[in-house]
């Protein structure tokens, strides 16, 4: 009898996730009907945003997002498996637990918060001191000089790659930590035993074991970084323009839903703005299914 | 048994009471819109509340919402700092009249130049925000200011990334006085801006502004006040130098001819007048003229009366311009056209 019930009960539960992705799923795409039958494809990649004239294209805040989530990776997974192996591999118990509690503290501060100190604080600063140094050591470099072309704002898609590299750090990190910690202390304890050093232990023993759980931590990482919306929106600038160099500002999908979704009025503004919406679980859906796929081929060629 | 009986009494009781309790929270009026007259309909709020014990609702969503929540008929008023025209009005059967005024100032942060010292007219500040005008020390701006050393800086360009009736006051200004500015960009609550970077909110422009040297932004008059940033003066449309205030606000308002566009549609930029601050604005209420419920609207009506004639100084106070009393009495009598299911006038 209890049994029944447990099983009727976990299966509704099981269910509900599945309307509601559907029901997304089918508001996105009622919604943005309007939009993709007004623009086609060619929405994609428009760079135009322009609400008085109703042109709406997607290629601005598309760039935005995979830029930023691209170069907040860059630096937040090196960083986080640096830490994870730092405390698993290296550290003195003492200093364990304080490291661990400050991550997961890290985790627990919302979004809006690291949005107002990017702004006041980490913006600032970066006008003052990295962004002038960028600008001037690559000046004469061919492609860098495109890529750090000023006048430093302080805002702008590096700034917002690297505040989201910030909020990325302790998923990544508390993941790949947990994960590196089922590595059976025999098979560490064997490597040492051979005279390996601790960077080849993690090198050859404790990666390859715990890589799918690494992957899995990366993944999750990655779809906070593209979905961000509030930090990113404070500290992007908000400019609906591909620009070459990264101390520009520019936008991303859920910084342009969020700041304009209020005020959009006439239904293809609406419209291109849920498109936009759409555009993004596509985008999170080929993440996802990616990674699947790059674990699914690890496993084949494992041979297990 | 009737211990059963008492306690359905009791519950009954109950449901009573609350029933009282939502007759109560419904006499509140509800409104969404517009964020620039947030603030003092606030104020106004609390002093109304306080004399009648009838509050006010607000939700400061901005414009374009509450235009899409009035037509969704789910507040009782609309509030929009970009007016809805004439014929928008007929098609929606709403009526729309002016609540408040203020201004909208251009703010600028340079080192070397103080608060009011430099001057710029439409065509030079429509030429910085479309880019074309991209240094402090350009030759246009130089001409405006003769006496004043103007730096090599480049000019960094802030704007609202929100869609915004700030923004849309700023651009009808800007394409009233450039040709190049209402053909190429436009006038609307948000734009495809040519240049700059974007601010959430007036709080996010005034941010962006103090924070970068060189750049130039435009924020409602309030802010520029609270925030003590550097303003600029402006020439308006009679080739006067004015500084923005309460009373340049008001000699824009003082010469325009209201009963000129349905619904009272006036936009108060580049007004005539040697005194008058060339980017005015004023903000508008929106109800319907054959409500659902009459009485809604009716005490809504009551509060916007008592805020035109009592309210005057709570709104200067916060450094908006309170309606003359001959556009009140015009508006007034609109009101007469608001009617109830009967199809009798609700307002005397």
């Amino acid at each position: 009898m209890l049994d029944g019930v447990v099983k009727v009960l976990t299966r509704i539960a099981a269910i509900t996730v599945l309307v509601m992705l559907g029901g997304v799923i089918v508001a996105l795409v009622d919604g943005s009907i309007p939009a993709l039958r007004a623009y086609g494809f060619s929405f994609i990649y428009t760079e135009s945003w322009n609400p008085v004239t109703e042109k709406f294209g997607a290629a601005a805040p598309i760039f935005g997002t995979v830029v930023t989530s691209f170069i907040a990776m860059l630096i937040g997974v090196p960083l986080s498996l640096g830490i994870a192996i730092f405390l698993t591999e290296l550290c003195p118990p003492r200093l364990k637990r304080p490291i661990s509690t400050a991550i997961e503290l890290l985790a627990g501060i919302p979004s809006i918060i690291y949005g107002i100190w990017g702004l006041f604080v980490l913006a600032p600063l970066l006008q003052r001191t990295l962004q002038p140094w960028l600008i001037s050591a690559f000046e004469d470099i061919p492609v860098l000089s495109n890529l750090f072309a000023g006048p430093p704002y302080g805002i702008g898609i590096l700034t917002a790659a690297l505040i989201l590299s910030i909020m990325v750090l302790p998923f990544i990190t508390s993941i790949t930590r947990d994960v590196f910690e089922t590595v059976p202390p025999m098979l560490k304890e064997s490597a040492y035993g051979l005279g390996c050093t601790t960077w080849e232990v993690v090198r050859d023993i404790v990666l390859p074991y715990t890589r799918t759980g690494v992957i899995g931590g990366v993944m999750l990482g990655l779809g906070r970084a593209l979905g961000e919306t509030m930090a990113v929106t404070f500290v992007i600038g908000n400019a609906h323009r591909i620009a070459n160099s990264l101390l520009a500002p520019g936008t991303t999908i859920s910084a342009s839903i969020a700041n304009e979704f209020t005020e959009a009025d006439g239904e293809l503004y609406t419209s291109s703005l849920i498109a936009l919406g759409l555009i993004l679980f596509v985008i999170t859906f080929i993440v996802l299914a990616g990674a699947r796929l790059l674990l699914a081929r690890m496993k084949r060629a494992e041979g297990k | 048994m009737t211990l059963f009986r008492k306690s359905i009494a009791r519950a009954s009781l109950a449901v009573a009471g609350a029933v009282v309790a939502c007759n109560a929270f419904a006499a509140d009026i509800s409104g969404a819109g517009a964020t620039f007259p947030y603030p003092i309909y606030a104020k106004w709020a609390d002093a109304y509340k306080k004399e009648t014990n009838i509050g006010l609702n607000y939700q400061s969503i901005g414009s374009g919402g509450g235009i899409k929540q009035i037509k969704a008929k789910t507040v009782t008023f609309g509030a929009t700092d970009a007016p809805l025209s004439g014929s928008e009005l007929t098609e929606t059967g709403l009526i729309q009249f002016p609540m408040v005024m203020g201004g909208v100032v251009p703010v600028i942060n340079v080192k070397g130049i103080e608060a009011g010292q430099l001057v710029l007219d439409g065509p030079t500040l429509a030429d910085i925000f479309y880019g074309k005008i991209s240094k402090w020390n350009d030759k246009a701006i130089a001409a405006l200011n003769p006496g004043l050393t103007l730096p090599k800086t480049a000019i960094a360009v802030v704007h609202r990334s929100d869609g915004s009736g700030t923004t849309y006051n700023f651009t009808y200004y800007l394409g009233a006085v450039s040709n190049n500015w209402r053909v190429n960009v436009g006038v609307d609550k948000s734009v495809e801006w040519p240049v700059g970077i974007g601010g959430k909110g007036n709080e996010g422009v005034a941010n962006m502004v103090s924070q970068t040297n060189g750049a130039i932004g435009y924020v409602e008059y309030a802010y520029a006040k609270q925030n003590k940033m550097s303003y600029a003066k402006m020439l308006n449309k009679d080739g006067k130098t004015v500084s923005p205030d309460g009373s340049t606000f008001q000699a824009a308002a003082a010469n325009a001819d209201w009963s000129s566009v349905p619904g009272y549609g006036v936009i108060l930029a580049n007004q005539p007048g040697a005194d008058s601050w060339p980017i005015t604005a004023a903000t508008f209420i929106l109800v319907y003229a054959k409500p659902q419920n009459a009485d809604d609207v009716k005490s809504a009506l009551k509060f916007f009366d008592w805020a035109y004639k009592n309210g005057g100084d709570m709104a200067l106070e916060l450094d908006y311009v309170p309606m003359p009393a001959a556009v009140v009495e015009m508006v007034e009598k609109t009101w007469g056209e608001i009617k109830d299911a009967s199809g009798a006038s609700i307002w005397k």
